[in-house]
């Protein structure tokens, strides 16, 4: 057959690729703006107002009503800035926000580029985002930006140290870096998810919630967003941004903000996986079961972003010395614990791969 | 094969050109951006040659970690960088010597490469056709060295604690805040009523 020859070639597989790729982007565009809207309603709903509720109905519109407002305002440029660098840091934030997406696992198969090392391009891609908000700092050329970059790379190098021994935590006890793998070792109902497994479940459910928090820091949400701090730093690193490069910035965060709850969900919540066991009743391998695995992954992406969204609304923000010392005193003690006690119950625990 | 081919000589291209840019940028944050550009195109390098655990590592590392605190020094120091250029012309014999004597090596590896190594046919073999990067490298360094892994995590370890002794100060007359000390406070203990007499305020 003709065309089926064409898709197997390089030109063919570049082709089918690039619209993967355009589809998970476009799709993650769409719901973060809804997301940011659910943000909205439920600070809006946690501080008894009404949020948005003018465009569209139940203001369900609001996000793309903003959107035209920062595209179509002008760009300033600060006089001292260093021009280059101070438009290339939205763009990197923007970009390397989007590159994550790639390795995600929606439902079976539905990945765009499977990869055996997924987690840890996931982390390095991660690792990479603090550039965007250094740059951004540094370029403006003015003091609260240059504050809140210094702040904000030191607290995301920091955490990053505890999220990478809690995700050592899972691959061992999965035995593959690879994301389709790790969701489908937590295949049969939600007492087999990383986060509930009896076996497991005295470790591994604390060491959900120090992911879920070091997360918040991580993605420099409240209460742990100091490098942030209107009563602080103005705006820290966003101060001298407006229009399009702000709302790149935006739109970055809030891409690896749903990232995090992609994470949370696909590390210890099961991926694509329904709570109850599906061995009787969806074919493997058919549409339905891509569907319904769509769809959960959907809810508890959708559930962590609550989380975080409460989190915002209810705690109150951190002093930089108590951030620190709550990261590397009692984060990383306790993430080691924890990987040494899974990698005991590796070895001991009976069940080896 | 050619998607390969184009995708080699972007990422070679690149990592050249920023190597040299490190040198002849103007401003020092630049020179550190395109440190970084390098690093991530050499990550890519990696990446076609089918190493993607060290392309990750060399991300996270170098990437994320070491470049972060160079940076961090180059944008807090307040340098004039064209007085630092003015004796150029001075080190330029030296800095020649140097880059023959590093050419000079660089050649020599190649032609050991073509003669004895990979380009003549004997490529490093991975430890089992279907064992990814992470099992081989797990392997040769947990199993074949592991005496000598551990040795050099021990080197890091002191490394790591001779910076520390060489930088804490303990300060005796400072406040500092002991959270354990502040949660386990109690009331009997923190709190006391009073009856005061008009005009007498509280004796202690």
């Amino acid at each position: 057959m003709e065309a089926t020859s064409f898709w197997a070639t390089p030109w063919g597989w570049t082709i089918i690729t690039i619209g993967q790729a355009l589809a998970v982007i476009v799709g993650v565009m769409v719901s973060l703006a809804f997301l940011l809207w659910g943000d909205r309603k439920v600070w809006a709903g946690v501080q008894m107002r009404k949020g948005p509720n003018v465009v569209g109905p139940f203001g369900l519109m609001q996000s793309f009503a903003d959107f035209f407002k920062f595209v179509l305002k002008e760009v300033v440029i600060p006089a001292g800035a260093d021009k280059i660098v101070f438009l290339l840091a939205p763009l990197i934030t923007f970009i390397l926000a989007f590159m994550s997406w790639a390795v995600i696992p929606f439902a079976p198969g539905w990945v765009v580029s499977d990869i055996n090392v997924g987690i840890l391009y996931l982390f390095a891609i991660s690792s990479l985002g603090v550039y965007g908000i250094i740059m951004g700092g540094w370029a403006s050329n003015s003091k609260y930006p240059f504050l809140g970059a210094l702040r904000s790379a030191a607290q995301m190098v920091s955490y990053e140290v505890s999220i990478g021994l809690i995700v050592i935590c899972v691959i061992l006890l999965v035995g593959d870096m690879n994301l389709s793998r790790i969701v489908e070792h937590q295949a049969g109902g939600f007492w087999n998810w990383h986060a509930f497994a009896p076996k497991t479940i005295i470790v591994m459910f604390p060491v959900m919630i120090m992911f879920y928090v070091s997360a918040l820091a991580e993605t420099n949400r409240p209460p742990f967003d100091l490098p942030e701090a209107e009563s602080e730093l103005v705006a820290g690193y966003q101060v001298e941004y407006s229009s399009t490069p702000y709302l790149l910035f935006m739109i970055g965060e809030y891409a690896n903000i749903v990232l995090m709850c992609a994470l949370i969900t696909i590390l210890f919540f099961g991926g694509w996986q329904a709570p109850y066991p599906t061995a009787g009743f969806i074919e493997p391998g058919s549409v339905f079961e891509a569907i319904h695995g769509l769809l959960w992954f959907i809810i508890k992406v959708v559930f962590w972003f609550v989380m975080f969204a409460i989190a915002k609304a209810i705690v109150p923000r951190y002093r930089y010395d108590q951030l620190m010392r709550l990261g590397w005193k009692v984060f990383l003690p306790a993430s080691l614990v924890a990987v040494v006690l899974i990698a005991a119950y590796r070895v001991f625990g009976g069940d080896l791969i | 094969m050619t998607l390969m081919a184009i995708a080699f000589y972007i990422m070679a291209l690149i990592t050249v050109a920023s190597g040299f840019l490190v040198i002849t940028a103007k401003n020092p944050v630049h020179s550190v951006l395109f440190l970084i550009l390098a690093f991530f195109s050499a990550a890519g390098l990696f990446v076609l040659l089918g190493a993607e655990f060290l392309a990750m590592l060399l991300v996270v590392v170098y990437v994320g970690a070491v470049a972060v605190l160079f940076l961090f020094v180059v944008m807090m120091l307040d340098v004039d960088f064209s007085k630092l250029r003015q004796g150029f012309a001075n080190y330029l014999p030296i800095g020649g010597v140097v880059a023959l004597l590093l050419m000079t090596e660089l050649i020599m590896i190649s032609f050991a490469v073509a003669d004895r190594g990979a380009a003549a046919g004997n490529e490093p073999q991975a430890f089992t056709a279907d064992a990814t990067n992470i099992e081989t490298i797990g392997r040769v360094l947990y199993t074949d060295y592991v005496y000598l892994f551990q040795a050099a995590g021990f080197v890091l370890l002191v490394a790591m604690i001779g910076a520390i002794v060489l930088t804490l100060k303990h300060r005796t007359n400072v406040k500092r805040q002991d959270i354990s000390k502040q949660v386990g406070r109690q009331r009997k203990n923190a709190v006391a009523i009073v009856k005061v007499k008009t005009g007498e305020g509280i004796k202690e």
